[in-house]
């Protein structure tokens, strides 16, 4: 039966790499390669239950439509959302489509289309909590959940003026799960989303009042300015002609905005990319620079986060690593194989995974704080690789001055703490310090936690501005600032150690 | 106290199929210099381990001063109480490589016997210049010679003064004018508290300095 579930697998996965090119020998029209976000879901881009293959959703309509004007045929591309900009900016596909907003910082780095539907930023809460929060300003000094890399995580960090916390998702559930269990009071988010999810979740309401007002737009690459003018035609053509009014209504998500907003572009205005912020607050500005220098303090306080989270983290491997490769070298039997399990379960399995599981699975049981989640999940983890080094170090101690100092009239727990632990530390010293490089450089893991660290706060500020080039420069040189003292001083300590005392 | 330190009785070990010891019986009286003679391979090292409480035994009995090992494994309690009155020098000197000369001696008399950190290095300086090591207290083993690590493994076991003293194989490291400086050294330390059971080939050493000598074959005392 096990069989036969993986052959099924494996022939829908070969016909779904072979779809494409079958579609090439019948079609000799050129493709209209496009990167949407998949885990963005339905009503955007959501793969097909029946063929994975396969996506539907309005985007996939939008993209269908320009294609089909542009005498292609289009091809989906699977892409993470925060990296669609950069997919599109290096080739790897001519269009991006997926819900992507129009912003100042994407219109100065990318091709961006005339807007194709307009939506509004709004506050969804519990519904216990309805009458009392009803602005981003009624939830000063609470915890608001969003997509990073947003209009509404920029929105939010502007609204850290009036106390409101940021916090920042990797997808668009988390943030509303997260809300029921009251890790976050409010969560921030497109109306789109918002209405999908408080129809899902019993619990959550959607506040009426708009927070800010954005638009969808699709982006082609910096020097594809003719693609997307002609993208921009076929769009205003079917503004005209009603065939966006119905792919809207189609998906359930046509109102008298869009009608609005066709109605503006159609006159020929421009529309400005985000309009009625609440209480005006002060949003992304467009010069990279001047980001540079507004993002340099979280910057350097996610720096922080990295490292006090990588200390503690470390500290609790290595205690729990002790404990554990004690219990390995000297335990009885069923606590040598209970350890050993431990050890097997750790290493064998990703951390991703663990963290997912100890954050958000264990949710129902015991609601960690992310930041709490985060350091028993890296300390777990590396508790189990720290304790493979120091038993590998306990059994590399000579037998024979174990054998000595019992001679000697020492307990076994005097040989451990007196001539063993201490060998063995001196022999861990090195393999232990790479272990802490890597644990400071795994710690990015934790951002799927909301925890904002050093790697997802640059992420953030790179999709911000539009470019990595900046943002990668500023974080390597953060990482290599912690992790070279590090490897000095481990460097040091190995040769006090091993040279003669005089 | 009168009577031999030491009584070891029909002493049996095999390990698999092969027998190391197959019926050991030997006594040592109280404060001589004993040599215990034989081939490799004759089960001299063996015993004195299992005198030490490193080596479990199939049957038989060792018994040092009021202290009673029989085959099976002794208690916690009796291993404590054997290690007051057996020290043992490893042919391969074994002293602890993370601390200097000087921790090496103390180290015993400070955590087991809870000597003051002071007065046992006072008595450790004692033990190394009676040796003629005293110069290499801050050294680290690895940076001593053979017969100097010897010697500090020696003033190691002397430090918690045990009224039997063991040595596996002292000479076979050493040259001949170093032979005989340890033979004169260990009848130096031999008295009347303290007895000196050396396994060894070396015939000169026991022809010139053993009080007693005790020759094994095929896992047997012969004489």
């Amino acid at each position: 039966m096990r069989a036969f579930a993986l052959a099924a697998v494996v022939v829908v996965a070969s016909l779904g790499l072979l779809a494409p090119h079958a579609v090439r020998d019948r079609d000799v029209r050129p493709e209209l390669r496009w990167a949407g976000d998949p885990e963005g879901g339905a009503p955007y881009v959501e793969a097909d239950p029946n063929d994975p293959a396969k996506v539907v959703g309005f985007d996939v309509e939008v993209a269908d439509l320009i294609a089909r004007g542009l005498g292609r045929v289009p091809r989906f591309i699977s892409a993470p959302f925060a990296s669609i900009d950069q997919l599109v900016a290096r080739g790897d596909a001519e269009a991006g489509l997926s819900g992507i907003e129009d912003a100042p910082a994407r219109r100065a780095a990318m091709a961006v289309t005339i807007p194709y539907y307009e939506f509004r930023e709004v506050l969804a809460v519990r519904g216990a909590d309805a009458g009392r929060y009803r602005t981003l300003r009624d939830l000063a000094g609470h915890r608001v959940g969003t997509l990073g890399g947003t209009m509404a995580y920029e929105i939010l960090l502007g609204a850290g003026a009036y106390g409101v916390q940021a916090v920042s998702y990797d997808d668009d559930v988390h943030p509303y799960s997260d809300l029921l269990i009251g890790r976050v009071d409010g969560v921030l988010l497109d109306n789109v989303l918002a209405e999908r999810r408080a129809r899902g979740m019993a619990g959550i309401t959607v506040q009426p009042k708009t927070v800010a007002t954005g638009h969808y737009v699709a982006v082609f690459a910096p020097g594809n300015v003719a693609m997307r003018d002609s993208a921009n035609e076929m769009l205003r053509t079917a503004m005209r002609d009603g065939t966006l009014e119905r792919l809207f209504r189609k998906w359930n998500v046509w109102n008298g905005d869009q009608a609005a907003l066709y109605e503006r572009l159609l006159a020929g205005e421009s529309v400005a990319p985000i309009a009625d912020v609440e209480g005006g607050l002060a949003f992304a500005p467009t010069n990279r620079w001047e980001a540079t220098r507004r993002y340099m303090p979280s910057l350097l306080r996610a720096a922080g986060v990295t490292l006090v989270l990588s200390c503690l983290a470390m500290a609790g491997a290595i205690l729990l690593g002790v404990a554990i490769a004690s219990g390995r070298v000297y335990g009885i039997a069923p606590v040598r194989l209970a350890l050993t399990g431990y050890v097997e379960l750790m290493r064998g399995t990703p951390i991703l995974l663990q963290l997912f599981v100890i954050y958000f699975g264990l949710a129902a049981a015991i609601r960690l704080p992310a930041f709490v989640a985060a350091l028993v999940g890296l300390a777990l983890n590396y508790a189990a690789y720290e304790s493979e080094i120091y038993r590998g170090a306990l059994q590399a101690v000579p037998v024979g001055q174990l054998e000595a100092a019992r001679t000697l009239g020492f307990s076994e727990a005097q040989v451990l703490t007196l001539v063993r632990g201490p060998q063995a530390f001196r022999l861990a010293l090195a393999p232990m310090t790479n272990d802490f490089v890597a644990l400071l450089k795994d710690s990015s893991l934790v951002s799927v936690l909301t925890v904002i660290e050093l790697t997802r706060q640059t992420q953030i500020f790179a999709t911000n501005i539009g470019s990595w080039m900046v943002p990668g420069m500023l974080c390597a040189a953060l990482y290599l600032a912690m992790s070279l003292p590090l490897a000095a001083l481990a460097r040091n300590l190995e040769r006090r150690w091993s040279a003669p005392t005089r | 106290m009168s009577g031999p330190i030491l009584e070891v009785r029909d002493l049996h070990l095999a390990r698999g199929v092969r027998r190391i010891l197959a019926g050991a019986s030997f006594s040592v009286a109280r404060g001589g210099l004993v040599a215990l003679m034989g081939p490799s391979g004759s089960g001299k090292t063996t015993v004195l381990r299992a005198i030490a409480g490193l080596e479990r035994f199939d049957a038989g009995s060792v018994v040092v001063e009021n202290v009673t090992l029989t085959a099976g494994g002794p208690s916690a309690a009796t291993l404590r109480e054997l290690r007051r009155h057996v020290g043992l020098v490893f042919q391969f000197h074994h002293l602890f490589d993370h601390l200097p000369v000087i921790q090496n001696v103390t180290l015993a008399p400070v955590h087991v016997r809870n000597m003051a950190v002071a007065a046992a290095e006072e008595r450790g300086r004692q033990l190394l210049a009676q040796l003629g090591v005293e110069h290499r207290a801050r050294a680290l083993p690895r940076e001593l010679s053979g017969g100097e690590a010897q010697r500090v493994a020696i003033a190691r076991a002397l430090a918690v003064d045990p009224p039997l003293l063991m040595m596996d194989e002292p000479t076979a490291s050493l040259d001949a004018g170093r032979r005989a400086e340890l033979g004169e050294l260990l009848r130096r330390l031999t008295g009347e508290r303290r007895t000196i059971l050396v396994s060894t080939h070396d015939e000169v050493l026991a022809r010139d300095w053993a009080t007693a000598v005790l020759r094994m074959q095929d896992g047997r005392v012969t004489t």
